[in-house]
C-alpha cells in the first residue's frame, strides 16, 4: 500500500524540479531583457534604510532604491544635459510655483538625487532652501554622483521629517513653499500622511504659502489621503497626468488663486523652466479641484494610519 | 476539579499577558513616530525598554512567587498592569511633548519616552510568567515540563499579539482603542482570577480547614 504512494511523491518531486529550472531560465531571461544591455552599476551600498544603487546607461545616470528585481528608478539625470528634469513626477512638482511664483524660504522633504532642490536653487538663487533627508547615505550619493551641492542658501538636514517639522514649529521659521517628496519608495512613512502631520506642516507655511506633495494615484489609499488633505486644507489642486501613476497635491495655506492668475503665471514661468524640460503651461488643463474620491473614506490620523496596508491592491 | 480549572485559567492568562506585551510593543512604534520618527533607533529604544522591563518583571515575579503563591496576588498583577497602562493612553502625548522639548537627540528622546510610557506596564506584565509557573507547579510535579508548556503558551500569545496587531487591528481601530481593549481584557482577566481565588479558598476551607 505504501509503495505506490512513494512513487507518486517521487513523480511530483521530478515535476517540481523541472518547474524550478523553468523558473530559473525565466528569471535569467527577464534579467537579460530588462537589464537594458548598456546599464552598468557604478555604485552600490547598503544603507540603514535601503539598498542604494547608482547605474548608468542610455545617456542617463540613475539612483535606484533596490529592494527587488526590476525596481524602478528613484531619480535619473541626463548626463549631457544635467539641467533637464527627467521624470514626469519631478516636473509635475513645479506646478506648485503657479501658486507661489517667487518663494524666498523653501523646505524640501526627501532628497533623492537632489533634482528638485537643485533646480529650485537655480531658479531662485537668493532664496534659502532647507532639505530634510532621513538617510545620510542618500545625501552622500547625491553629492558624489548627482552634482548636488550644499551652499550658504541650501542646507541639508539628515533626519526624520516629522521630527524636523515638530522642532521647526517651536522655532517658528516660515516657508513659502514646502515640497513633500518622501513617498516614492515601496514603503510610505506612515507618520508623514496624517492630519496631525499636515497641520504641523501647514503651521510652518507663510499665509499664502504652498504645500506640494508627490504621492500616488492608485489603490485604496487615494481616497483616505484625499480626505485627509481636504480636512486640513479644504479645497486643494489635484494634479494627475495620464502617463504616470503619480499624483501631485497642491494645497494652499489660504485661498487658492483664481485660474486666470495661474494661467498668467504659467506663461511667465514657462520661459524660465524651459531649459529644465518643464512645460508649465501644458500642466494647466490637468490642474483640477474636482473631488474624484470617496468622501466617506476615513481620514488618516496618528491614531489610524495603516497606510502601507491600504496601499495593497 | 478546581486544580484543572486553575491550570486552564493560568494558561489563558499567560496567553493574554504574552499577547498584550507584544501588541503594546508594536503600537509603541506608532505612538512614538509623531515625535521621534520611525527610524531603526526608535525600534531599538522600544525593544530595549521592553527587554529590560521584562527582565525586571521576571525577577520580581519570581521573588514574589516564593511567598504563598495564590490566585489573588496573581489577579492583582493583571489589575495593576491595567492601571499602569492607563496613563500611557491618557497622557502619552504630554509625556512625549515633555521629552521632545527636553532632549534634542531623537535616539535618547525615544529611549526616555519609551521608558516613561512602557517600562512600568511591561515590568508588571513580566511578573506574570514566573508567577504562573509557580502556580502551576503547586498543582503538578513536573516543573520543567510545566515551565516549558507555560512559555510555549505565553510566547504563542506574543506571536499572535504581534500578528493580529500589525496585520489587522491597526487597519480597523485607532491606537488608543486597541490599548483600551488591552486594559479591559487585563481587568477582566485579573477579576476572574480573584473571583476564582475566593471560590477556591472557600473550597479549601470546606475540605481541609
Amino acid at each position: 500500500m505504501n509503495i505506490p504512494d512513494k512513487r507518486q511523491t517521487l513523480g511530483s518531486m521530478k515535476h517540481r524540479r523541472i518547474g524550478l529550472a523553468g523558473w530559473l531560465v525565466g528569471i535569467l531571461m527577464l534579467a537579460v531583457t530588462t537589464g537594458a544591455a548598456a546599464d552598468r552599476i557604478i555604485h552600490r551600498e547598503k544603507s540603514l534604510y535601503r539598498n542604494i544603487v547608482v547605474k548608468e546607461g542610455n545617456g542617463q545616470r540613475c539612483l535606484v532604491f533596490a529592494v527587488k528585481l526590476g525596481d524602478k528608478n528613484q531619480t535619473c539625470m541626463d548626463i549631457d544635459q544635467p539641467e533637464k528634469v527627467v521624470f514626469p513626477y519631478a516636473r509635475m512638482t513645479f506646478a506648485g510655483l503657479l501658486l507661489t511664483p517667487a518663494p524666498k524660504q523653501m523646505l524640501v522633504i526627501g532628497l533623492g538625487g537632489g533634482t528638485i532642490p537643485t533646480v529650485l536653487a537655480g531658479l531662485y538663487p537668493e532664496a534659502h532652501i532647507d532639505v530634510v533627508e532621513i538617510d545620510p547615505a542618500v545625501i552622500a550619493v547625491a553629492k558624489a554622483f548627482f552634482d548636488f551641492r550644499e551652499t550658504d542658501n541650501m542646507t541639508v538636514h539628515a533626519g526624520d521629517a516629522r521630527v524636523f517639522i515638530k522642532r521647526a514649529a517651536r522655532k517658528a521659521p516660515r516657508y513659502d513653499l514646502i515640497i513633500l517628496d518622501a513617498f516614492t519608495g515601496d514603503y510610505i512613512p506612515e507618520h508623514l500622511m496624517t492630519v496631525e502631520f499636515l497641520n504641523e506642516t501647514r503651521a510652518l507655511l507663510t499665509p499664502p504659502g504652498t504645500l506640494v506633495a508627490n504621492t500616488f494615484s492608485t489603490s485604496a489609499l487615494y481616497d483616505h489621503e484625499s480626505v485627509t488633505y481636504a480636512q486640513v486644507f479644504g479645497e486643494f489642486i489635484n494634479f494627475k497626468l495620464p502617463i504616470t501613476g503619480n499624483r501631485v497635491i497642491i494645497a494652499a495655506n489660504g485661498a487658492l488663486p483664481d485660474r486666470q492668475l495661474m494661467f498668467d503665471r504659467s506663461k511667465q514661468l514657462t520661459a524660465r523652466l524651459e531649459s529644465h524640460g518643464i512645460q508649465l503651461n501644458s500642466f494647466m488643463p490637468h490642474l483640477t479641484t474636482a473631488r474624484d474620491w470617496r468622501d466617506d473614506a476615513r481620514p488618516l490620523t496618528d491614531q489610524f494610519s495603516p497606510v502601507n496596508l491600504l496601499r495593497e491592491p | 476539579m478546581f486544580d484543572s480549572t486553575i491550570n486552564l485559567l493560568v494558561f489563558c492568562l499567560a496567553f493574554l499577558s504574552g499577547f498584550t506585551i507584544m501588541s503594546v510593543e508594536l503600537l509603541g512604534g506608532r505612538i512614538l513616530s509623531p515625535y521621534f520618527g520611525s527610524s531603526i533607533y526608535v525600534w531599538g529604544s522600544i525593544i530595549t525598554v521592553f527587554m529590560v522591563s521584562l527582565a525586571i518583571g521576571y525577577l520580581i515575579g519570581g521573588r514574589l512567587s516564593l511567598v504563598r503563591p495564590n490566585l489573588r496576588v496573581y489577579g492583582a498583577f493583571f489589575l495593576v498592569a491595567a492601571l499602569v497602562l492607563i496613563p500611557t493612553v491618557l497622557f502619552g502625548d504630554q509625556m512625549m511633548d515633555f521629552v521632545f522639548l527636553a532632549i534634542m537627540d531623537p535616539r535618547y528622546g525615544s529611549l526616555v519616552a519609551s521608558a516613561l510610557l512602557f517600562l512600568l506596564p511591561t515590568v508588571v506584565l513580566g511578573m506574570i510568567a514566573p508567577y504562573s509557573v509557580r502556580l502551576l507547579v503547586v498543582n503538578t510535579h513536573h516543573s520543567g515540563q510545566v515551565a516549558g508548556l507555560l512559555y510555549f503558551v505565553s510566547t504563542l500569545g506574543s506571536a499572535l499579539g504581534t500578528l493580529a496587531t500589525s496585520f489587522y487591528l491597526v487597519l480597523y481601530f485607532e491606537v488608543n482603542q486597541i490599548l483600551w481593549a488591552m486594559v479591559a481584557s487585563l481587568i477582566l482577566g485579573g477579576t476572574i482570577s480573584i473571583l476564582l481565588a475566593k471560590k477556591h479558598h472557600a473550597y479549601n476551607d470546606e475540605y481541609t480547614g
